[in-house]
């Protein structure tokens, strides 16, 4: 597989759309911070000393043990565009951070996209597994693999007390940030969201909006993950995410329920408008496209809507973001033109109905 | 959540600060807390590191003059960073820095986790070797005493066993 191709194809394995409850947990992400004792962090690094730590990496990606598990490419930031970069990023395969302000930053890509492993980034070495979803043991049994073969031929920076040393004091111990991707709009539209949220903040867990700014959640999105790192096992770490993960699931359910039972009418008009607006509009801001896309989903979801898979909305997730449209169209584009081609998107892929499947302008 | 301040934008930044064991909580917008200067300075890129170094500038030990300017700054011997650069980025600058830190950031972890032990995960080689490094350095002190005190059987009996373990940590 070329280089090319994970900047093209907008396919990764996390928006199959299948897995556990995918109908709410659109992914799982585990993170897993690992840094080189003898070197300095990335961030006091020179240049030389980042690219031993690059060389080093990779020399232990093309072992033996990792290439029986993973066939990993790697892809060093140098040496791709800044909207390749952006496309990177708005499939989750690289961190803002690691396309923006990383020195000798790289990163080695499964095939499949599920497993992309940043160095150089704030650490020197960054697992990260992403599944589609609900699947948090999944992803830590394959992160902690890769984990051990890397810690058979490089020397980790590991103290008995603090455990894993990270760059960053609210990574260390575990070193490990494991999260859900939560559509919730029901719980957004009963108004029954910030109340579960403040509770959240009190377990030791963290929830944000995906995209969009600050509490903002575009497009019902919300990331959940622990905020604690150090003084509980991987084990409890996962266990109390996937709890709390548990109820919000149920919970969202429950609202799902009373809105068709109370408010059938008002909810399906909202899901119909805006399914007509994605099939017909002509030029459509990005913030619009969330909102929309979620209402659709949500009637998906409910079989309000028939004959659209709900793969074709991971899918444009991805691909109606900024950098895709521009790396599909080739080009820079204005907001305006984005919002157009957005648009022109949208109504194709939803038609099309399926994935991977290009027919041309409507 | 709306904000406190101006009650119209949504809290976007949620606060909580102790002092004295007195805690009080903010739950303010970026605008208001841009305005709100005195209490969020430099929140104009605010981020995890603003927050971080905000935690730090709070510990006691800072206030009561601890760190003053005649003192050693306290630094990491091996990059050099000081312990006022970290409380700046929030960011170590290598494995050392967590050593010649040291029981400093205990206040600092305990803020974060809620805890400053690790319990997790422990690296299978990388940890036996950190077993192996704790005994040498025993055995490498009871050496220096058994020297002191012309005990030269017992010191010869160190120095096989030192040998030994330096031989098994180059090995693995």
């Amino acid at each position: 597989m070329s280089q090319q191709q994970f900047m093209q194809n907008p396919w990764s394995n996390w928006m199959k759309g299948e897995g556990p409850d995918s109908d709410i947990v659109i992914s799982t992400r585990l993170r897993i911070a690992r840094n080189l004792r003898q070197h300095p962090f990335p961030l006091l690094a020179t240049d030389s000393q980042a690219e031993e730590v690059v060389k080093k990496v990779t020399e232990v990606s093309e072992s033996e043990a990792m290439r029986k598990r993973h066939r990993l490419q790697m892809i060093q930031m140098d040496q791709v565009n800044p909207l390749e970069k952006k496309v990177l990023v708005e499939k989750h395969l690289i961190s803002p951070h690691l396309a923006e302000e990383s020195r000798k930053g790289a990163v080695l890509l499964s095939k499949d996209e599920s497993v992309s492993i940043m160095i150089n980034e704030e650490d020197h070495i960054r697992i990260q597994v992403l599944l589609p979803g609900f699947r948090l043991n999944e992803a830590w049994e394959m992160g902690t693999k890769i984990d051990d073969i890397f810690e058979k031929h490089l020397n980790y920076a590991f103290d008995e007390k603090r455990g894993y040393l990270t760059s960053c004091p609210t990574n260390v111990g575990t070193g490990i940030r494991a999260s859900v991707m939560l559509h919730l709009p029901a719980l957004v539209m009963t108004q029954q969201i910030s109340r579960i949220l403040q509770a959240i903040n009190q377990v030791g867990l963290v929830v944000r909006g995906i995209y969009g700014e600050g509490s903002e959640a575009l497009g019902n999105l919300f990331q959940l993950s622990n905020q604690v790192t150090l003084g509980m096992s991987e084990t409890d770490i996962l266990s109390n995410l996937y709890g709390v993960a548990r109820q919000i699931i149920e919970q969202e359910r429950v609202a799902r329920q009373y809105l068709q039972e109370h408010t059938r009418v008002s909810l399906e008009d909202r899901i119909f408008r805006s399914y007509g607006i994605l099939l017909h509009a002509r030029t459509m801001e990005s913030k619009e496209a969330a909102q929309r896309l979620s209402d659709l989903r949500l009637g998906i979801d409910l079989g309000v809507i028939p004959n659209v898979s709900p793969l074709v909305l991971n899918e444009l997730l991805v691909t109606t973001q900024p950098g895709f449209l521009q790396q599909h169209a080739g080009q820079k584009l204005t907001p305006e033109q984005r919002d157009e081609r957005r648009a022109r998107l949208i109504r194709e892929r939803i038609n099309a109905g399926r994935p991977s499947h290009d027919n041309g302008i409507l | 959540m709306n904000c406190e301040e101006c009650g119209k934008r949504p809290a976007t930044l949620h606060l909580t600060k102790i002092v004295n064991g007195e805690k009080t909580e903010y739950h303010i917008c970026e605008q208001c807390a841009q305005e709100k200067g005195d209490v969020f300075t430099g929140f104009h890129n605010f981020s995890i590191n603003n927050l971080l170094s905000g935690l730090l500038k709070f510990d006691p030990m800072q206030k009561n003059g601890r760190e003053s300017s005649t003192s050693k700054p306290l630094r990491c011997e091996t990059c050099g960073l000081t312990y006022a650069q970290f409380s700046k980025s929030g960011r170590f600058g290598c494995s050392d820095c967590y050593t010649f830190l040291g029981d400093k950031l205990d206040p600092l972890f305990r803020r974060i986790h809620g805890n400053t032990q690790h319990i997790g995960k422990v690296p299978e080689r990388t940890g036996g070797q950190l077993k192996i490094r704790k005994e040498l350095e025993q055995l490498k002190s009871a050496l220096q005493r058994y020297v002191a005190s012309e005990e030269f059987e017992k010191a010869a009996e160190m120095r096989d066993r030192i040998r030994m373990l330096e031989q098994k940590m180059s090995q693995s």
